[in-house]
């Protein structure tokens, strides 16, 4: 993952310029990926993919150390009376639980990433914000997932909401950061076009869908919006930022159709754990369930997969 | 429970075996797509002669009322949104379903009194009232519809729209065909609907619910009620939630009271006596406009 | 800007694996008949011809060749049914025929889909999700106005033409036939229905299927052939309505025909629509239709976008993001459900198509494929544009019916318009603009039976379709559909 360069400078760009977004043509456009037909040596070699991108996420009021270790077990250990399949990407947990995951995942090329900025409503002074930023990338996360001040947003301060990024992107310091819209409060796609560019142009190595906390989360339409925003940010200044799509996305089903959208927007660039993710839980073991069948030619059933 | 007339004759081979007990049928109400008995637990029974109980019939509470116009109004937005393929495609199901089962309700009919020919025809003429309606749910709009054209730069345009919830009292002289004749229009224009049955003729209604059940109508676009009518016009025409109600029998001082009552919230009153119901001049799109709410658009036209 | 250093690198190392769709499923006879009073019969003069598949030039089945004598046969059984079973029916009753043939089609969709993609050469996709669907819709939406005559035409009675005379293109071959036959059969006429020459299996299917709802004989007829077939189709004197798709030469050629007979007719021809995008247009979602309007069907479609007309400030823009959704376009085998571009139709239409990419070579235009590979076998051609056109240019004034896209810049409204109607054609035409008032402004200048605004390509049962000008006359679906198929009094 490239992260964003030292001379890469912040500018707020004219977000009139970006082209408004016809609902109904995204829709379109979106059930014609899902009629995509996925079979056989593909399917294996997608599944396996989306398992390599999964960031393995916990992020409960009730987290516990218990808990935590167990996810990363889990992490590490998919399911090993497969052998071959890829770890997942990253476990995703709350700042308090960043030393935890540390400890468990010691020794494994599995990242941690936090989320942090008074995840998930964002509604505390900056001052707060960046100093639980701070104190994330102290306790050893390799990656920051922040939200952005839709409030600030609807209110029409972009000016805010993208010296904000600037100075939570600062903040991290060699962390990569991902700057989650929480599309389901902004809206309108036109709205979520906006916001993609503004994160991407204030320094965003990832732009996220949504915290998973409210409904709607993660959708095909909002993705495929912010993956053609991608596109043009790349086609405009060079360089290429992530995308992560979180929430709502537990069936194998779902993520191959995520994949066969992010393969016919962006291409090769993009088909790594480096640069696309899912923020996900109970789809690894519906990917691993999807792998079996495809291996045994058997319809499988959840008790003998774990559940952490 | 429903009693079937059981045959008297009998073969050599059965007089000697032990005659077969039929299972009787319960009579339930059907509200959002379930059968319950009602909440409070009463009940008619329906009978032939003096002593011969037919069945035990459901006398439907308001609260019973309530909860099924809870159900449609629930109902109500996604109904109006669907296609109107899909919706004449599930009323055309509807007549393949009832189709499905002639016999099962002309026998239901000649069970409460109606003579064998006449039951026929009157299924008969249900199914095929069904497909007929199931036939205008996408064209009454192309028929009813305008462009207007105003004399300013504008594009207006006024288009009908389902006026929402419809609570229908069926006719009390018919127990289908009637019942079959006003929900069909209400729900290919979009509206959702509660109905209460003939007092006198209920069982086919509730067996009517049945076939609904299996049309893939969803959950709470029509409920079916049995009960007194004496009791239920009351909520009926004064629920606050209900926007039309259709009342099909003659009897004035009956319609006159729903209209005293629907006035509280203007309620669109629709009085449909001294029908003939197997007649097919009854059918037409108006019935449909009849539960139909007019829409004005304007957009200018320029750059 | 795309510099080529950015350029998005699609062939990636996951690939589509083969998706092909089942046909173990599906039954193609070795040979067929005519359909005629009911029954297959065989052709006079024991004449047939073969059907291919134009993705792999492989037989798919031999198809009777119908000459006058058949075509005789075949309004004569068309005749005797209307006179002594169809238009002795209650109205309702002949809807319920209807409701049978959307019903069982829906049952049988499947094999439809697949039969007509062999057949023709469409993707599998399309003709599962589209054609089948809607050709059911179709005789759905008419089964139901069989008995509501009296309400579409005020103040006037609507009575029966008679025998109706049909002749239909390859490019929607099931489509077209129910375009055709459900109004026919809605309003008491009963059809003598000519096939195209290169697509007969699904109207042949679609025989079968109509006698196994028991159809009453003879209301529909199936006479397969080439043009001679349909010539003797219109020159026949005792059919009452001509009704044709095709293209606009050979429509000419029947009204010369036609002249003096009296016989109704409604004619379905060729087209050159303009797409035209305005610089507010939601960009990505026009690229998107303007994708739709010229490669969905391989660019077989008489109401195609063809004609790309894009405002100057965007147009750079627009044609980078055009360029590289084309490279995510797949050409290939009809039957893999991934394949969003079929075979060309024949070897003949893929000549003429390859005579325009030279053509407009030769005018100077600027041509652009993409880089999808082709299979071996089969007629094959990649989705291409030519920018830098003018409407002086061929091919931006000739119907090429092929995935070729002429593209031309305008700088207003004015000049959109303008150029969108100097043709001699007027069937469809896209408008592209976020901005409502500028929709209803074009609609109501443009010279054209459809416009579609911010998408393309959309048809329902319940929409009426037809053209201006050289485009034809007449409209198929809606209430206005019905007006071809009745005498009003």
């Amino acid at each position: 993952m490239n992260a964003v360069a030292s001379s890469f400078t912040p500018r707020l760009p004219a977000l009139d310029r970006v082209p408004c977004v016809d609902e109904v043509g995204v829709e379109e456009r979106v059930a014609r990926f899902c009629s995509r037909s996925i079979k056989k040596e593909s399917k294996v070699q997608a599944l396996k993919l989306a398992l390599s991108m999964i960031d393995l996420t916990t992020l409960e009021g009730q987290d516990t150390r218990g808990k935590v270790t167990q996810l990363c077990q889990k992490a590490i250990h998919v399911h090993d009376s497969r052998p071959g399949l890829p770890h997942v990407a990253a476990v995703c947990v709350y700042p308090t639980m960043v030393a935890v995951a540390r400890q468990a995942l010691r020794g494994h090329d599995i990242k941690v990433a936090s989320v942090a900025t008074a995840f998930p409503s964002g509604m505390a002074p900056l001052g707060v914000k960046l100093e639980e930023t701070r104190i994330a990338v102290q306790e050893g996360a390799d990656e920051v997932d922040m939200v952005i001040s839709r409030g600030a947003f609807l209110e029409g301060d972009h000016q805010l909401v993208f010296d904000e990024i600037v100075a939570i992107k600062e903040a991290c310091g060699h962390a990569y950061l991902k700057v989650i819209l929480e599309t389901g409060e902004l809206g309108t796609l036109d709205r979520v076009r906006r916001a993609s560019t503004l994160a991407m142009h204030a320094g965003a190595d990832f732009i996220k869908t949504s915290t998973g906390k409210i409904q709607p989360a993660a959708t095909l339409p909002v993705t495929l919006v912010m993956l053609q925003a991608i596109r043009d940010y790349y086609h405009a200044t060079g360089r290429r930022v992530g995308m992560k799509p979180a929430g709502g996305i537990s069936k194998a089903k779902l993520a191959l159709q995520y994949l066969v959208m992010l393969r016919e927007t962006l291409g090769e660039g993009w088909l790594t754990a480096e640069r696309f993710r899912f923020g996900a839980s109970s789809l690894v073991n519906d990917i691993v369930m999807q792998l079996e069948k495809q291996g045994t030619g058997v319809y499988q059933s959840a008790d003998y997969f774990s559940r952490d | 429970m429903a009693r079937r007339k059981t045959s008297s004759k009998s073969n050599s081979l059965s007089s000697r075996s032990v005659s077969r007990v039929p299972v009787a049928k319960t009579y339930k109400l059907y509200i959002d797509g379930k059968f319950p008995r009602s909440e409070s637990g009463r009940y008619y029974s329906l009978r032939r002669g003096d002593t011969r109980v037919l069945a035990n019939v459901c006398r439907g509470s308001r609260k019973d009322f309530r909860d099924a116009v809870v159900a449609a109004r629930n109902a109500c937005g996604a109904w109006s949104r669907s296609s109107a393929y899909l919706r004449g495609q599930i009323l055309y199901r509807a007549a393949e379903m009832l189709e499905g089962r002639a016999g099962q309700f002309a026998a239901e009919l000649v069970l409460q009194g109606v003579a064998r020919r006449r039951a026929e025809t009157e299924v008969a003429a249900a199914i095929d009232r069904l497909v007929y309606y199931a036939g205008w749910a996408d064209k009454y709009q192309q028929v009813f519809s305008t462009v207007n054209p105003v004399s300013t730069s504008h594009f207006n345009f006024s288009v009908l729209e389902p006026t929402g919830v419809v609570a229908i009292i069926a006719p009390e002289t018919s127990g289908l065909l009637g019942l079959v004749s006003n929900v069909a229009p209400a729900v290919a224009g979009g509206n959702t609907c509660i109905v209460l049955a003939s007092k006198s003729l209920p069982l086919c209604a509730i067996s009517f619910a049945e076939v609904l059940h299996a049309s893939d109508f969803p959950a709470g676009v029509i409920n079916v009620l049995t009960g007194l009518k004496e009791e239920l016009i009351e909520p009926f025409a004064s629920h606050m939630d209900v926007n039309a109600v259709v009342y099909g029998d003659a009897d004035a001082q009956a319609a006159r009271k729903i209209q005293e009552l629907a006035a509280d919230n203007i309620k669109r009153v629709i009085l449909r006596s001294g029908v003939d119901w197997n007649s097919a001049a009854t059918q037409s799109p108006y019935s449909i406009s009849d539960t139909q709410e007019t829409k004005t658009t304007w957009h200018p036209i320029g750059s | 800007m795309a510099s080529p250093e950015s350029k998005l690198q699609f062939d990636t190392d996951w690939k589509y694996s083969a998706a092909p769709e089942s046909t173990d499923h599906v039954r193609i006879d070795r040979q067929y008949e005519l359909f005629i009073g009911g029954q297959f019969v065989a052709p006079r003069a024991r004449q047939y011809f073969e059907t291919i598949n134009p993705a792999n030039e492989k037989v798919l089945a031999r198809v009777a060749r119908a000459d006058r004598t058949d075509v005789d046969r075949a309004v004569a059984a068309a005749r005797r049914a209307y006179e002594r079973s169809w238009s002795k029916l209650k109205p309702a009753a002949r809807g319920k025929y209807l409701y049978r043939i959307a019903r069982m089609l829906q049952e049988r969709a499947r094999e439809f889909a697949a039969i007509e993609s062999l057949d023709g050469g469409k993707p599998i996709r399309e003709s599962r999700d589209i054609d089948v669907p809607l050709a059911a819709a179709h005789f759905f939406y008419y089964a139901g106005w069989a008995d509501k005559l009296e309400y579409a035409f005020p103040g006037r009675r609507a009575s029966p033409l008679g025998v109706a005379g049909q002749i239909i293109p390859w490019n929607f071959p099931l489509l077209m036939a129910a375009w055709k036959i459900a109004p026919a059969l809605a309003c008491g006429n009963t059809a003598v229905l000519k096939p195209a020459e290169t697509t007969p299996l699904t109207a042949l299917k679609l025989a079968e299927l109509m006698r196994d709802v028991d159809l009453p004989a003879g209301v529909v007829n199936i006479v397969t052939g080439a043009g001679d077939t349909g010539a003797a189709l219109v020159e026949h004197a005792d059919v009452d309505k001509i009704a044709f798709t095709g293209s606009t030469e050979v429509g000419r050629q029947i009204l010369r025909r036609l002249a003096g007979t009296g016989k109704h007719y409604t004619l379905e021809l060729g087209g050159k629509a303009a797409n035209i995008v305005f610089a507010d247009a939601a960009i990505d979602q026009a690229v998107e239709g303007i994708v739709n309007g010229i490669f969905f069907n391989q660019g077989h479609v008489c109401c195609a976008g063809s004609r790309l007309l894009v405002q100057e400030s965007v147009a750079d823009e627009v044609i980078a993001k055009l360029k590289e959704r084309m490279e995510t376009l797949i050409v290939g085998d009809p039957l893999d459900k991934n394949t969003d571009i079929g075979a060309i139709n024949s070897a003949a239409q893929l000549e003429k198509i390859e005579q325009y990419l030279r053509i407009g070579q030769a005018e100077g235009g600027e041509m652009y494929q993409s880089s999808c590979s082709l299979p071996a076998t089969g007629y094959w051609c990649r989705p291409t544009l030519f920018s830098g056109m003018a409407q002086s240019n061929r091919v931006v004034q000739e119907e090429i019916f092929g995935p070729v896209l002429a593209i031309q810049t305008f700088r207003s409204f004015e000049e959109a318009l303008d150029k969108a109607n100097n043709t001699p054609y007027g069937l469809s035409g896209g408008v592209w603009t976020d901005k409502g008032a500028k929709i209803f402004k074009m609609t109501r200048a443009l010279r054209a039976g459809v416009i579609w605004a911010n998408t393309f390509n959309k048809f329902d049962p319940s929409a009426p379709f037809g053209g201006y000008k050289e485009s034809g006359m007449g409209r198929e679906g809606g209430l206005h559909g019905l007006g071809a198929y009745v005498e009003l009094r």
